[in-house]
C-alpha cells in the first residue's frame, strides 16, 4: 500500500552536465573525515598522525556525546590532522595502504536482536552517525526513540544523483539495512519514492516499510517536505532520517560483521568533460576524479549540489553525507550594465528575463552573487518555491531577531536551512538565507538543551 | 567598456577605507554598480543564485511606469492649448508637457538620490534602488504647476521621515511617495487645489478641474464621458489620467510577476463593491455615480497598480494582501463620496491601509500559529 503526495510549489534548476549513467572504479590514495560535517559535535581524538588504522578503528569521539564514536572509512595509516583558525579540527586525513582490512565485528543476526544490542553495534562501528534526527540536523541520539525514520529514495536538487542506479544490486544488504531501522522506532520507516522516476525493485519491494510516492518539483526530493506531507514534526517530536546508501552500509555490516563505506559518488556539472558516477569510499579525494577532466579556467568544485553543498579544494574530499561532486565556474567577473539587457540566456525564477521564454533550456550557472545585499523588498516570491504551511520571511525575520518563542511558533522545528535554498536563489535582495536559518536552529537548539 | 572598467579599478582605491575620496565611498559605488553588475560571489548557501536583483527589479517598475509617463506630457500640453481654445498638434502638445515635467522631474532625483547617498554613506551601506522608482512616481502624482521648491520639500520630507528614519528601503511603513504627496497637500493646501494648479495660463471661461474636482461640488453635468476618462483626456495629476496607459503599466507588472496581482485585484474588487453599494443606496447625486466611474476617475486605477502594490509597505502574507486590497478599495470610494475637504481618497486610504498593513499581516500569521497549536494539542489529547 502506498500513499501519493502531489507537490506544486517548488523549482527544478535545469543545469548542463548530468551525469551518464555508468559507474567507474576509482580507487583514491587519501580519504578524510571532516568533524565539520557533523552539526554540533566537538571532537576528541582516539588516534594521532602516523597511527596504523583499519576500517572501522575509532578516529575521534564527540566530546559532548562521548558514546558517538567516528571511524575511519579504510585502511592505512593517519597521514594528517588538518586544522583550520584557532586550531579547529577540520580534517582527519587516511592514507590508503590499499589492502581494504576492516575491524571485524562478527555477522549478526538482526531478528535475534533487541534494539539496545543494535544501537550499541552501531555505535561501536561508527556507522550511527549515518542517522540524523530532525529538527536541527544533528547525528541521532541514541538514547531517544524517534516518532518515525524517514528515507529520501530520490534526489530532486539540481543535478542530483540517480539513486535507483545506486542501489542496483543492492537488494539484499537494502532490505536488512531497514529491518534493523523498523527496530529502531515505534512508528514507521517511511520509504519515498517519486511516483514516476522510481522503478528499482530495490525500493518498491521493499518490505517492513511504508512506501510513499511523491511527485512534483525540487524541494520535494527533501526530507522536511515529505515529514510534513506526511506527519509533521510538532514541538518535542523527533524523526529521524538517512538516505539509502547509508541503509545499505547498515545493511552490510549486519550480513557480513564489518564496515563497508562504499559510496557511488556522482561527478556532474557544466565544467566536468566526463560527468559519470565513481565507486569509491567515503570521504574519498576527488583529485584523481577531476583531474584532466575540468574544462580549463576558474572552477568551484563542491561537495554535494550547488544549492546546499560545500566548497572544497581541487584536493579536498567528499563530505561524508555527500554523494555527488559538482563543478561549476566562477563567477567573479563583473558584468556591463548586466541589469539592463534584456537577458535572453539569464537564469531567473522572475520574468524578469527574457530567458522565461525557453522553458527547457539548461544553463551553466556560475557562482557570481548577481547583484548587492540588500534588505527584503520583494513579497509573495519565496513562497511559490516553499511547499509548506509556513510563512517564510515571518520565520525568517524571527530568527534574525533571536525571537525564540516567534520561531516555535512559526515553525522553525519543521524545517532545516536546505529548505530555504531555494528562496535564498530565487531572493532578490541577497540574503543569505540558509546561513540565518542554521543560525536559528542551533539558538532553538541550545535554548532547548 | 574595458577601458571603463579599468578606469573604475584604477579610481575604486581613492573612494574605499583610507583613501582620499573616502567619504564619497557610496556615490562612487552607486555609479559602478550601476555601470557593471559586481563581480562578487556566493561565498555561503547556495553556489548559485537568480540573475534578479533590486535594480533589475526597480527598472521593470520604471518601464511599466513610461507610457503613463509619456501620455502625462502630452495631455499637460493638450489640456494647456485646450483651456486657450487651440487643437495642438501632437509634438507640440507632448512638447509643452515635457518642458513642464522635465524640471519636476530633475528635483525629485537630485534631492531624494542626494539624501539617499548622503545616508547611505553615513550608515555604510550600498545605496538603495528604491528611490529608482519614487523619484520618477512622485512627479507623476503631483498637478501639473506644483512649484519646484515645494517638490523639493516634499521628497526630502518623503525621503527622511517616511523612510530613512526608519532604516531605509525595505524597512519604510508608509509608502514615500504618497507622502510625498500627503505633504504637499496638507503643507500647501491654498496652492493644491482650485483650478489652477492643473492648468495654469487657462482662459477663465475654461473650467479646467478635475473629474473628481466636478463632482466634489456638484458639478455632475461636467463630469467627462466614460471614454474621455478612460482615454485621460481629461485634467489631472501629471501621470495618473490616463487608465489605458496605467493598464499597459499593469500588463508588464503581472507578465514579469514583479507587480502583486492579488493586490490590484482586491482594490478593484474593493472600489467595485463600495461603488455598487453607494448605486444602490443612491442617497444623493455622487452616490448614484455609475461605480465603473469611480474606477477610472482621479488615481484610483495609478493608486492600485503603482501604489497599493509597493511590497515594502503592502501586507505580506496571502490573505492578508487581499483584505488590504479590499479595503483600499472601498475606504478611497468612501472617503471621495463623504469627504467634503479633499476631492481624492485613494492617497489617503492607501496611506491609512500600508499603517494597517502588519497589523492584518499579523492576525494572518497568528491563524496559522494556532493552527500549529492546535495540532499538537489534538496529539496531546490522543
Amino acid at each position: 500500500m502506498s500513499t501519493n503526495y502531489l507537490i506544486n510549489k517548488g523549482l527544478d534548476i535545469k543545469l548542463l552536465g548530468g551525469s551518464e549513467k555508468t559507474i567507474v572504479d576509482y580507487s583514491a590514495k587519501r580519504f578524510a573525515i571532516k568533524p565539520t560535517d557533523f552539526i554540533g559535535v566537538f571532537p576528541k581524538m582516539m588516534v594521532a598522525e602516523g597511527d596504523v588504522v583499519q576500517a572501522g578503528t575509532p578516529l575521534f569521539y564527540d566530546k559532548s556525546r562521548t558514546n558517538i564514536i567516528f571511524t575511519s572509512p579504510v585502511s592505512g595509516k593517519v597521514e594528517a590532522l588538518k586544522r583550520g583558525a584557532k586550531r579547529r579540527l577540520l580534517e582527519i586525513i587516511i592514507e590508503s595502504d590499499d589492502k581494504f582490512d576492516a575491524v571485524q565485528f562478527g555477522p549478526r543476526k538482526v531478528n535475534g536482536m533487541n534494539r539496545e544490542a543494535i544501537i550499541e553495534t552501531m555505535l561501536q562501528s561508527g556507522i550511527w552517525p549515518m542517522l540524523r534526527q530532525r529538527p536541527y540536523s544533528v547525528i541521532a541520539n541514541p538514547a531517544e526513540t524517534p516518532k518515525a525514520i524517514f528515507i529520501p529514495a530520490f534526489d530532486t536538487s539540481p543535478l542530483a544523483p540517480d539513486f535507483d542506479l545506486v542501489v542496483h544490486g543492492k537488494g539484499q544488504e537494502f532490505q536488512t539495512g531497514l529491518d534493523v531501522l523498523k527496530k529502531l522506532t515505534n512508528g514507521p520507516v517511511h520509504l519515498n519514492v517519486d511516483a514516476k522516476n522510481t522503478t528499482s525493485k530495490v525500493f518498491l519491494n521493499s518490505k517492513n516499510v511504508q512506501i510513499n510516492k511523491f511527485s512534483g518539483p525540487h524541494p520535494t526530493g527533501n526530507v522536511s517536505v515529505q515529514a510534513s506531507k506526511i506527519s509533521p514534526i510538532n514541538k518535542g517530536e523527533v524523526i529521524w532520517y538517512l538516505y539509502p546508501q547509508d541503509v545499505i552500509t547498515i545493511g552490510s555490516f549486519f550480513l557480513n560483521g564489518k564496515v563497508d563505506f562504499t559510496r557511488i559518488i556522482a561527478l556532474a556539472g557544466s565544467e566536468v568533460l566526463k560527468p559519470r558516477y565513481y565507486k569509491t569510499l567515503l570521504g574519498a579525494c576527488i583529485k584523481h576524479m577531476v583531474e584532466g577532466n575540468l574544462t580549463k579556467g576558474n572552477n568551484r568544485t563542491i561537495s554535494g549540489n550547488v544549492l546546499t553543498g560545500e566548497k572544497i579544494e581541487i584536493d579536498g574530499f567528499v563530505g561524508f553525507y555527500d554523494s555527488m561532486v559538482t563543478v561549476i565556474p566562477e563567477g567573479n567577473e563583473a558584468e556591463f550594465f548586466g541589469w539592463l539587457l534584456p537577458g535572453f540566456n539569464k537564469f531567473s525564477f522572475s520574468k524578469t528575463f527574457l530567458s522565461w521564454m525557453f522553458t527547457n533550456r539548461k544553463y551553466r550557472l556560475n557562482t557570481n552573487l548577481h547583484g548587492g545585499h540588500r534588505s527584503l523588498v520583494m513579497t509573495g516570491k519565496y513562497e511559490q518555491v516553499f511547499p509548506f504551511d509556513i510563512y517564510p520571511m515571518a520565520l525568517l525575520k524571527a530568527i534574525m531577531v533571536e525571537d525564540i518563542d516567534g520561531m516555535e511558533n512559526l515553525g522553525i522545528y519543521e524545517i532545516d536551512a536546505e529548505d530555504f535554498a531555494l528562496c535564498e536563489v530565487i531572493d532578490t535582495s541577497k540574503t543569505e538565507m540558509q546561513a540565518i536559518v542554521r543560525k536559528g536552529l542551533e539558538l532553538m537548539r541550545q535554548e532547548m538543551s | 567598456m574595458k577601458a571603463l572598467r579599468k578606469l573604475l579599478d584604477k579610481q575604486k582605491p581613492h573612494f574605499e577605507k583610507g583613501g582620499r575620496f573616502e567619504k564619497f565611498h557610496s556615490a562612487f559605488d552607486s555609479v559602478e554598480t550601476l555601470l557593471f553588475v559586481p563581480d562578487k560571489v556566493t561565498f555561503s548557501g547556495s553556489h548559485i543564485r537568480d540573475s534578479i536583483d533590486m535594480k533589475r527589479t526597480m527598472i521593470v517598475v520604471f518601464i511599466s511606469l513610461i507610457p503613463a509617463l509619456l501620455f502625462g506630457m502630452w495631455n499637460i500640453g493638450n489640456q494647456h492649448f485646450l483651456s486657450l481654445g487651440q487643437v495642438p498638434e501632437l509634438w507640440t502638445a507632448f512638447f509643452y508637457g515635457f518642458l513642464k515635467m522635465l524640471p519636476i522631474i530633475i528635483v525629485s532625483y537630485v534631492v531624494g538620490l542626494g539624501i539617499e547617498i548622503i545616508f547611505a554613506q553615513i550608515k555604510g551601506h550600498e545605496v538603495n534602488e528604491g528611490f529608482f522608482v519614487s523619484g520618477l512616481l512622485i512627479p507623476m502624482i503631483v498637478p501639473p504647476e506644483t512649484p519646484l521648491w515645494q517638490v523639493a520639500i516634499a521628497v526630502a520630507f518623503a525621503v527622511v521621515f517616511a523612510k530613512e528614519v526608519f532604516g531605509g528601503t525595505g524597512m519604510n511603513i508608509v509608502n514615500p511617495a504618497l507622502t510625498a504627496r500627503a505633504f504637499l497637500f496638507f503643507a500647501y493646501p491654498a496652492d493644491m487645489s482650485g483650478d489652477k494648479v492643473w492648468i495654469a495660463d487657462k482662459l477663465d471661461a475654461y473650467s479646467g478641474a478635475t473629474p473628481l474636482g466636478n463632482a466634489l461640488v456638484g458639478n455632475f453635468d461636467q463630469i467627462p464621458s466614460t471614454y474621455d476618462m478612460f482615454m485621460g483626456f481629461i485634467p489631472g495629476s501629471n501621470g495618473e489620467t490616463s487608465v489605458l496607459m496605467i493598464l499597459i503599466g499593469a500588463a508588464i507588472l503581472l507578465a514579469t510577476g514583479i507587480g502583486n496581482w492579488r493586490i490590484m485585484l482586491s482594490v478593484v474588487v474593493g472600489g467595485i463593491v463600495m461603488g455598487l453599494l453607494f448605486n444602490w443606496w443612491g442617497a444623493n447625486e455622487y452616490m448614484e455615480l455609475p461605480f465603473y466611474n469611480h474606477l477610472i476617475m482621479g488615481g484610483f486605477a495609478f493608486g492600485a497598480v503603482f501604489m497599493a502594490t509597493d511590497p515594502v509597505t503592502a501586507t505580506q502574507t496571502k490573505n492578508g494582501m487581499y483584505i488590504y486590497g479590499f479595503l483600499i478599495g472601498a475606504i478611497a470610494i468612501l472617503i471621495r463620496v463623504f469627504n467634503p475637504a479633499y476631492p481624492e481618497g485613494v492617497m489617503l486610504s492607501i496611506l491609512l491601509m500600508n499603517v494597517f498593513a502588519p497589523l492584518i499581516d499579523h492576525y494572518v500569521i497568528e491563524s496559522n500559529i494556532k493552527k500549529r497549536l492546535k495540532r499538537i494539542k489534538v496529539l496531546v489529547s490522543n
